[in-house]
């Protein structure tokens, strides 16, 4: 059994992924996720890895693209501003299929917005990833030894589906500590034949490219790229249900949000309320039947957010109008107290306790 | 209070050792194999202004890692005080620096203890380690773990293994374990 | 039967799809045959811009990838971190090089990233129709500076080769231009040296062609040839700029 040890989630994450076989990490300094960077730039030249800072988010991604494109397990990270930059990267990596991890350690925003924990950019990462018709991977850690697991999932499904996955994680996910074990796992990437790596008078060359200038062709295209999406619905949903069996009330939230849930699903069953949670654990694709299925026996749905509102216009579309979904959610870096959504959870329970 | 559940709320300035008396905190808890969760407040305000600190330490998993009402508060500067004598849960306690806060708790409902941490850490020599003498007292008064095992988590934190430094830790510890008020 | 004249293998039977009198045509062939003399197609990565040399993946042999606009130097220093064995070479415009990849540009510069930069200038923007360019001397009239170019409102033009000579991690910079037969061989010496440069591990190697765009100049090819002589040599001197022993 490997040793348990306290770490931060940035730290964690960053190792996490040497473990699963990151070797290239192009990075760039914002807050609060720089400590990815710092501790990469400290590993991968002892295990002959590559850290570089590039020169701003826009190449870290467009080099994460190359190193992609050569058929290497590469990464980047960053946190909501930051995201935005790379998304134009994002997008040609989703058009050219190149598998790669990229992590979001969300922030408020809009624009320079605060530093604090955030979970505003749900829309950003499972909407519109990019411009086109596109999605990508998205993994909602709420723990720092779940940012562990799901980095090595995320880059083993990257590479499956050759397609990005991203990690959604938050301020307060990547600033604590928790203690974590690292399981000792056989890692074994795929044989990337698509790589551009030079083709050594061997093979026909390999072209990585999003461009396709007769419609026909990228409509048949973005097609296949859809029947890989269904595929990936049906294989990888990831969810949690706490206490739902017999639920009145069940809150759905994610990352650290479900955490806020589910002190209060505990204090509402103390008191003698039937909740429950659903924790999506992929955001992408959307866990839609775990809600469906709950849909005619429950009194109402919360959803949890650290934003305006964004995950409950999913929770909506998935309960299909068969149960009031409700939003209870703070912003800017501000996060929901227990006591906040174990007032909610008995409002929606009647009132009573 | 959930007895099985220590959440600490550790507030003072930046550079004063806030973050690291919550690390000891936390792998007291990890060497008892605890749940446990450390989260520091981040960015400009480390940069010399006010800095705080949640830990919870607890049998069963930890939800929301933000302590609010800390079952154990302590104060390092005037700031902190006023900003969070009141959140204290009743039967709670709170640990007062009272070399550098000049305020009384008006509580009645928590036990509160005035240190001179930083005077008496100064007068002995161990400038800096006002942050161990603090954890001295919260052992003797709040035991939420046993002294020996924080002691262990100090010696583990000391990274580099110097006997100066665990020696110089301990003689703060004992500091404050042993003061009287 | 002797064979007197045949394309080189690094480029492939795809019929080219530039426009009558275009230089790029020319600029593919020499990178092509450097590719063959050295005999590293098979080890060598290229990247394509985003502007008219955007299907230059389909007309390399090699392996190709096409960048994000602007984004080839960046996404050329991945390839490269991630296969320091291989030669990575970019194949890049003025627009994509000198204005939205500028940042990409310096810095692949100064990081002394170990691949060959070939620059296409031509003073303007080809395919979305002959607007502005960085490169677009002082009064060239184009779609986007319809009364000339302006310096007072639109800026002056940018020498890069002279902007990146500037920086330590730069290796070899040159200036060449397509403007006849001896202007062509001295382009295929440059590009040549690139690629040793590269081979040698001495840094960023960086190639100017000064090109002509007959097309968005309103000009016939050779009046294009001999406009290009005539204006964009005196602004942009051709040479060598940085040779780094």
């Amino acid at each position: 059994m490997a040793e348990k040890v306290l770490m931060k989630g940035n730290e964690a994450i960053a190792e996490a992924a040497i473990r699963a076989g990151c070797r290239h990490f192009f990075g760039y300094p914002i807050t609060p996720q720089t400590e990815v960077s710092a501790y990469m730039a400290k590993k991968m030249p002892k295990i002959g890895g590559v850290f570089l800072q590039a020169e701003s988010e826009i190449a870290a991604a467009n080099m994460v693209l190359g190193a992609a494109s050569a058929g290497v397990r590469t990464m980047t990270s960053s946190s909501s501003p930051g995201i935005s930059l790379k998304q134009e990267a994002i997008s040609y990596i989703i058009g050219s299929d190149l598998p790669c991890v990229i992590l979001n350690i969300q922030r408020g925003g809009p624009g320079l917005g605060g530093i604090q924990p955030s979970q505003a950019d749900y829309f950003q990462a499972t909407r519109s990833p990019d411009h086109g018709d596109a999605h990508m991977l998205v993994f909602a850690p709420a723990s720092v030894q779940e940012m562990v697991t799901l980095v090595t999932d995320a880059f083993d499904l990257a590479d499956k589906y050759r397609m990005p996955a991203m990690i959604l994680g938050d301020g307060a996910l990547g600033q604590m500590m928790e203690p974590v074990v690292f399981e000792d796992k056989e890692i074994t990437p795929p044989e990337k034949p698509w790589a551009t790596n030079g083709h050594e008078n061997k093979r026909a060359h390999n072209i990585v490219n999003s461009l396709y200038i007769q419609p026909d062709e990228l409509e048949r295209i973005v097609k296949e790229r859809f029947e890989k999406y269904e595929e990936i619905k049906k294989n990888e949903t990831r969810v949690e249900n706490f206490m739902t069996d017999d639920a009145d009330v069940i809150v759905v939230a994610y990352g650290i949000a479900a955490r806020v849930a589910k002190s209060a699903v505990r204090n509402a069953r103390a008191a003698g309320i039937k909740a429950g949670l659903i924790r999506p654990i992929t955001l992408w694709p959307f866990p839609a039947e775990a809600i469906k299925e709950k849909a005619d026996k429950v009194k109402a749905f919360l959803t949890v957010e650290l934003s305006m509102g964004q995950m409950v216009e999913d929770v909506k579309l998935a309960a299909e109008f068969k149960a009031p979904v409700e939003f209870f959610g703070r912003t800017g870096g501000m996060v929901p107290t227990t006591d906040e959504v174990f007032n909610e959870i008995v409002r929606l329970n009647g009132g009573n306790k | 209070m959930n007895n099985t559940t220590h959440t600490f709320l550790l507030a003072g300035f930046g550079g004063q050792g806030i973050l690291f008396l919550g690390k000891a905190i936390a792998v007291a808890g990890l060497l008892e194999d605890k749940e446990l969760s450390w989260l520091p407040s981040y960015g400009p305000e480390m940069r010399g202004g006010t800095c705080n600190c949640s830990v919870t330490v607890s049998d069963e998993e930890i939800g929301s890692p933000q302590v609010l009402t800390p079952s154990c508060l302590v104060v390092m500067n005037q700031p902190s005080f006023d900003k969070f004598d009141k959140a204290t849960v009743a039967g709670g306690y709170t640990f007062i620096d009272s070399s550098l806060v000049s305020s009384k708790s008006e509580r009645t409902d928590i036990s509160v203890f005035y240190i001179p941490a930083t005077s008496l850490a100064n007068e002995n020599g161990l400038k800096g380690l006002a942050n161990i003498v603090m954890l001295g007292k919260i052992c003797k008064e709040y035991p939420f773990l046993p002294k020996e095992t924080v002691l262990k988590a100090l010696e583990k934190n000391n990274k580099k293994n110097l006997p100066e430094i665990t020696e110089r830790n301990n003689r703060a510890f004992d500091i404050g374990y042993n003061y009287a008020e | 039967m002797a064979t007197v004249f045949k394309k080189p293998h690094a480029l492939t039977d795809k019929p080219l799809h530039y426009c009558p009198g275009c230089t790029h045509g020319i600029v593919h062939r020499l990178v092509a045959e450097v590719l063959d003399e050295m005999g590293i197609e098979g080890e060598t990565i290229g990247v394509a811009p985003v502007g008219c040399s955007v299907f230059a993946y389909d007309y390399f042999n090699c392996d190709v990838i096409q960048a994000p606009h602007g984004r080839a130097p960046a996404v050329a220093t991945g390839v490269k971190r991630a296969r320091p064995d291989r030669f990575v070479f970019t194949y890049q415009g003025d627009g994509d090089l000198a204005a939205i990849g500028t940042n990409e540009t310096v810095h692949v510069g100064t990081r002394g990233e170990n691949i060959t930069v070939i620059f296409i200038n031509n003073a303007i923007y080809g395919m979305t129709g002959g607007q502005m360019a960085p490169t677009t001397l002082p009064g060239q009239v184009t779609q986007t500076s319809p009364y000339g170019r302006n310096v007072a409102t639109q800026g002056y033009p940018i020498r890069v080769c002279e902007m990146l000579a500037t920086l330590d991690g730069v290796a070899y910079a040159e200036r060449v231009a397509i403007d006849g037969v001896p202007g062509i061989m001295n382009a295929k010496k440059a590009i040549r040296k690139a690629f040793e440069t590269q081979k040698a591990g001495k840094g960023l190697s960086f190639v100017e062609v000064l090109s002509t765009c007959p097309t968005n100049w309103g000009m016939t090819p050779k009046d294009a040839i001999k406009w290009l002589k005539e204006n964009m040599e005196s602004y942009y001197p051709l040479g060598c700029y940085k040779d780094k022993e």
